[in-house]
């Protein structure tokens, strides 16, 4: 404990080391920071290795969306027109991103793993419109790639609900 | 020595747009030192280096939707910002910069205005722009800008009589109130800090405070408040309230300058105008080092420090001063 006055001066030489150091502040659109690779980013859905939807518009992740952002509309397959694996099919699946809050219940809803969600965060628009996302834009494979992180480093174990259903 | 008025013309315009320039490279300057201290960056997206960052503010405050209290009253609340930022760029205009130059057959004072009484000028201008914060807050109709410009003027008022009383030594030292030929006496025998270190800390301080800045910035107090008088205030309006504040901080480091550190007179080699600028740059960045170094000051922290610390300082430094000036 050293007087005040000296106390102050050493302040004083602290802030003015600081000036010969490297900022630590990261650059963000040129260096992007590794994900955590569990990261909750903007939605996918899934097909089955035949191409057909593994969403079969059950609703329940409508239901379980605390947000309620998701909006399914159910159709029957028929012998011709088959989309997904189940009875019926998704015929209007659309996630409204503006309201969204990324909890990630609609993973855990889906009996199918049908839906997951990404890892891509860069999702701002212009319009509000731009921000209602459909089917097909879930269905295709995300425009952009974001850095993950080693999940061999970083992920967390299994959860218990995923190895034990 | 007197010069056509022509000539004080150009330099007045010269002044105002160099002044006006370093204006908006001390915020750069601020910003960029602040982040270093701080371990970032500061501004780096406009040009290289964020150096065109004072103008892509300038055309973002000028763009900005200039707000208007329904019930403000209308001409103070214009003249306000207005008021402040002339006062401020009007106090430079009797600083020194040179010693003064013959061209051709014309004589050009080192200053502005070469007035007899440039010191008292400059307090007096300064005493003026107060008027500006003041009447700025209580034009804006809010009682959060009322509160804000009362604390401002009370603690502008209470560290002016320090700040005035600080010089006094200097101004007997020199015998003269006009800045060049105090800047003349420190270049004929020593820099005025040597003897007047006392009346130097409680002006630097008193400055401090003066300026409003860290850690006596409390008419801002960003962190704890909204902002002071100019809460109600916004665009080129704030702009102007901003550039006050600025335009204060150089002159009172220019004021320094002249009074302490003998002006344009440099250690060695008579670069004239670029020792001034120099030197000014260095106090500038001493104001930006002591915002990022100092926590701010309570309300009663700072006026029980004005009045019972720095008023019987330069009080009794400038009685001293005036004794041996008197007996040497």
């Amino acid at each position: 404990m050293s007087p005040q006055p000296v106390d102050t001066l050493k302040g004083f030489a602290l802030t003015f080391r600081q000036l010969f150091k490297k900022p630590i502040t990261q650059q963000y659109p040129e260096y992007k920071r590794p994900l955590y690779p569990r990261f909750r980013g903007r939605h996918r859905l899934h097909r089955h290795a035949n191409g057909l939807e593994k969403c079969i518009g059950c609703s329940l992740c409508a239901a379980a969306c605390p947000a309620d952002c998701i909006r399914v509309v159910a159709d029957e397959n028929t012998p011709d027109n088959r989309v997904s694996a189940g009875e019926r099919y998704a015929r209007i699946y659309e996630i409204n991103m503006s309201r969204c809050i990324f909890c990630g219940y609609c993973e855990l809803a889906c009996p199918f793993d049908a839906i997951t969600l990404g890892n891509e965060f860069e999702i701002s628009e212009y319009n509000r419109e731009d921000l209602i996302y459909t089917k097909d834009m879930l269905l295709a494979p995300p425009a952009k790639r974001v850095p993950v992180a080693d999940p061999a480093l970083y992920d967390t174990p299994t959860p218990y609900y995923k190895t034990h259903s | 020595m007197t010069e056509p008025w022509w000539i004080s013309l150009i330099k007045a315009l010269l002044i105002v747009n160099l002044l006006l320039l370093a204006l908006s490279y001390t915020t750069w300057l601020e910003r960029k030192l602040l982040g270093r201290m701080q371990n970032r960056y500061g501004p780096n997206r406009a040009g290289p280096f964020g150096l065109l960052q004072p103008f892509a503010d300038l055309i973002k405050m000028v763009r900005k939707e200039a707000f208007y209290p329904a019930a403000a009253s209308n001409l103070p609340y214009i003249v306000a910002p207005a008021l402040s930022a002339t006062t401020a760029l009007l106090a430079f205009a009797v600083i020194p910069f040179g010693a003064g130059w013959t061209i051709y057959h014309w004589h050009v004072n080192g200053a502005v205005a070469s007035v007899p009484i440039g010191l008292i000028v400059i307090f007096a201008v300064g005493s003026i722009g107060i008027y500006g914060f003041i009447v700025g807050g209580w034009a804006s109709e809010s009682k959060y800008s009322l509160l804000g410009s009362m604390r401002t003027c009370a603690q502008l008022v209470s560290y002016e009589v320090s700040l005035a009383l600080s010089v006094l030594g200097v101004v007997l030292m020199g015998q003269s109130l006009n800045l060049t030929q105090i800047v003349d006496k420190q270049g004929e025998t020593i820099w005025f800090i040597v003897p007047q270190l006392v009346g130097f800390l409680v002006f630097f301080i008193g400055g401090v405070a003066e300026t409003s800045r860290a850690p006596f910035d409390l008419p801002e107090a960003d962190t704890e408040l909204v902002a002071g008088y100019h809460t109600e205030y916004s665009g080129m309006r704030w702009g102007l309230f901003q550039m006050a504040e600025y335009v204060n901080l150089i002159v009172l480091s220019a004021l320094a300058v002249t009074l302490f550190f003998g002006g344009w007179h440099g250690p060695w080699a008579p670069l004239g105008p670029l020792w001034f600028f120099i030197k000014l740059a260095i106090f500038v960045s001493v104001f930006i080092w002591i915002r990022a170094s100092v926590p701010r000051l309570r309300y009663d922290q700072l006026m029980r420090f004005g009045w019972k610390v720095l008023l019987p300082a330069a009080t009794i430094n400038a009685l001293v001063t005036a004794l041996l000036v008197v007996w040497i």
